[in-house]
């Protein structure tokens, strides 16, 4: 179905909206299975669906169970947490170009990530590396929201993200150079564009817990984000509080992009794209956009994460090329479009 | 073509220094009479070595110092040093290193460089520029090569006769180390399973190394030619009976932490097969005499394995 019958189902009516709902549920148990069943080992799809509720087993059951599983888990809750804390976000500075990946938040805890791993802390309590990617990315939101809070402007946001970011960069750079490890220094592009090849459940027992509770927290603050949406005075007549949004948001942000930041390096642009298709199919109700922008977000990741393995096969493909070159011009797009509506 | 006359003008500078290049290469080439000229009985007495391999090559065949003066080899790179990666770092601590910059190397005066020939192209071309004498030594990719590998760098050194009693000791060691008998039951399957899912096909030592102890090399059967990435689902269905690997370096990457994924520790529960053996890589990679550590070492895994499947083998840390 395409995106204008989509919108033509959903011109503003709530049996729409659960229409809506109900494409992307069913987008994203598709890619789901196709994640489970696209791999270099040709497996049909009898043998791997039997071999993913089997027991003990062969190779087959190994491939399923230990290999495409988790990869595919690790797509659904990375991507929705990607597009959700995007939808957050852009939700409360009131700004469409809020995203994690963007305004270095991403980047910050791939940082933090790096110097867990490199210091041997992680090594020595496992549970360091998505804390100190927590940690790295909760810093960078925070210093964001006080650098281009809410009224700080497009410019603003932008201009503190572009510093943050080639910030966290250079430092995990520099971090990974220095390292003792000869493999180390080659792992930068991995860390900046984020993969899931050859994740194991060990990663989705690091990054669950803490993505899920981000993502319990962001969805909370949907009605809040719906009274700001209508100005600071209405939404401080209702009774709210937007200091304790800001803390949700930083930390909600910082457990669900911190923890995936972790297991699967910074992948950008899910975060941005996502909430802006949603957005005109949904209509300005920030706490309707939350819980699709995370089906959306996780479609999205689970489909670049199936096609870097179909395009390159045996060499890996980051996931953030992919995104990005979807992204990216959708990005040009977007400033383009502010700029006409600024004139 | 001739550019328009402003542009003659403006380009005037970047001409005169593309004179002054040519002149000082072909001062260069002249000044080096030795690439066009065969080494002959000449011996060169400052020797540079800036390849892991031919650094361990040098040290075991250059002429010693006598007294306070010098040996043959005056330095060799950083590399050698390394125990993760030369099996004569050791005896490498005695030398000067070079970390195989055109700079560094030339300024330590040699009259003859070694270097591999995955040596940067760079590096090569501008020490012969300089009238460096440079011999580029291939990689070997048998045990068979070794032999030719110690007398190309022996003739290179001017040691012949070392060469030759190398030669002579390492092909009396291999003969000692006879393969195993060639018998359909006795041939086991392994992966060379490295960082990265890097693994090593037809064609090269390691697959050599593999072939002579007994071993059907999976990445050779998959068709694998040289060295490449290998999914780690190809690794699983594979099925290998043994899965060499290296010991991970200090620091972490994600490039080794795939050495320890609960797919491959498992692979080694499925039938009592399968086990990690950790390899240290040093005498893997070059085609040194130490190359036959390897063998030994693949041999007895090879005898434990036939032995029973239930014997302990070494696993990774």
């Amino acid at each position: 179905m395409t995106a204008r019958s989509v919108s033509a189902f959903a011109s503003g009516r709530g049996l729409s909206i659960r229409l809506l709902t109900v494409l992307l549920v069913l987008a994203v148990v598709l890619l789901f299975c196709a994640s489970l069943l696209v791999g270099p080992a040709a497996l049909g799809l009898g043998e791997s669906l039997s071999a993913l509720f089997a027991g003990k087993g062969g190779p087959v059951v190994l491939v399923m169970q230990e290999i495409r599983l988790p990869r595919a888990i690790l797509g659904l809750l990375i991507g929705a947490a990607l597009g959700l804390s995007g939808a957050a976000m852009q939700g409360f500075l009131r700004n469409p170009l809020a995203e994690p990946g963007l305004i270095g938040v991403s980047g910050s805890a791939a940082l933090g990530a790096v110097l867990a791993l490199q210091t041997g802390l992680a090594a020595a309590f496992a549970l360091a590396l998505p804390l100190a990617a927590l940690a790295g990315a909760g810093l960078s939101a925070a210093l964001i929201l006080i650098l281009a809070g809410p009224g700080g402007g497009a410019l603003a946001l932008i201009l503190a993200g572009v510093a943050i970011s080639a910030l966290a960069g250079a430092a995990t750079s520099l971090v990974l150079n220095l390292s003792p490890n000869p493999f180390a220094a080659a792992e930068i592009v991995y860390w900046m564009m984020g993969s899931l090849a050859d994740r194991s459940f060990t990663h989705v027992w690091l990054a669950a817990p803490l993505i899920l509770a981000g993502m319990v927290a962001l969805m909370t603050l949907g009605r809040g984000l719906d009274a700001l949406s209508l100005g600071e005075d209405a939404a401080a007549s209702m009774g709210l509080r937007p200091g304790r949004m800001r803390l949700v948001l930083i930390l909600g942000t910082a457990a669900a992009v911190g923890a995936s930041v972790a297991v699967a390096g910074a992948i950008g642009f899910v975060g941005l794209v996502v909430p802006h298709i949603l957005r005109p199919l949904v209509g300005a109700r920030p706490s309707r956009l939350l819980p699709l922008s995370a089906l959306g977000g996780a479609a999205v990741l689970l489909a670049a994460d199936v096609a870097v393995r179909l395009i390159a096969p045996d060499r890996d493909l980051k996931l953030g090329v992919l995104t990005a070159l979807i992204g990216a011009p959708f990005f040009l797009h977007l400033i383009w479009t502010m700029r006409r509506a600024e004139a | 073509m001739r550019p328009a006359a402003p542009w003659r003008f403006a380009r005037w500078g970047l001409g005169i220094t593309a004179v002054a290049l040519a002149v000082a290469v072909a001062q260069g080439a002249a000044a080096d009479p030795l690439p066009t000229r065969p080494s002959g009985a000449q011996m060169p007495s400052r020797v540079v070595s800036i390849n892991l391999c031919t650094d361990q090559l040098a040290m075991m065949l250059a002429a010693p110092g006598a007294g306070a003066k010098p040996g043959q080899l005056i330095s060799v790179s950083t590399l050698a040093s390394d125990p993760m990666s030369s099996s004569m770092a050791a005896e490498a601590a005695a030398y000067p290193a070079n970390r195989g910059s055109a700079e560094q190397v030339f300024m330590m005066n040699p009259d003859l460089v070694l270097a591999g020939t995955f040596t940067s192209r760079a590096t090569v071309d501008l020490l012969r520029r300089l009238g460096v004498r440079v011999v580029e030594i291939a990689p070997v990719t048998s045990l068979q090569g070794v032999s030719d590998q110690i007398r190309q760098v022996a003739a290179a050194l001017g040691r012949f006769e070392a060469g030759e009693a190398l030669v002579a000791r390492f092909e009396a060691d291999l003969a000692a180390l006879a393969p195993p008998s060639d018998s359909q039951a006795s041939r086991l399957r392994a992966a060379l399973y490295y960082p990265n899912g890097y693994t090593i096909g037809k064609g090269t030592l390691s697959d050599d190394i593999l072939a002579r102890t007994g071993f059907i090399n999976i990445a050779t059967e998959l068709g694998r030619a040289g060295g490449g990435n290998l999914a780690m689902e190809l690794l699983v269905m594979a099925g290998p009976d043994l899965v060499v690997t290296s010991k991970p370096y200090p620091g972490a990457s994600r490039s080794e932490a795939l050495l320890r994924h609960p797919a491959l520790a498992q692979l080694g529960a499925q039938d009592g097969q399968a086990a990690l053996l950790a390899t240290s890589d040093a005498d893997w990679i070059c085609g040194t005499p130490h190359v036959l550590r390897a063998v030994a070492e693949m041999r007895a895994a090879h005898q434990r394995a036939i032995a029973g499947p239930a014997a302990p083998m070494q696993s990774l840390p």
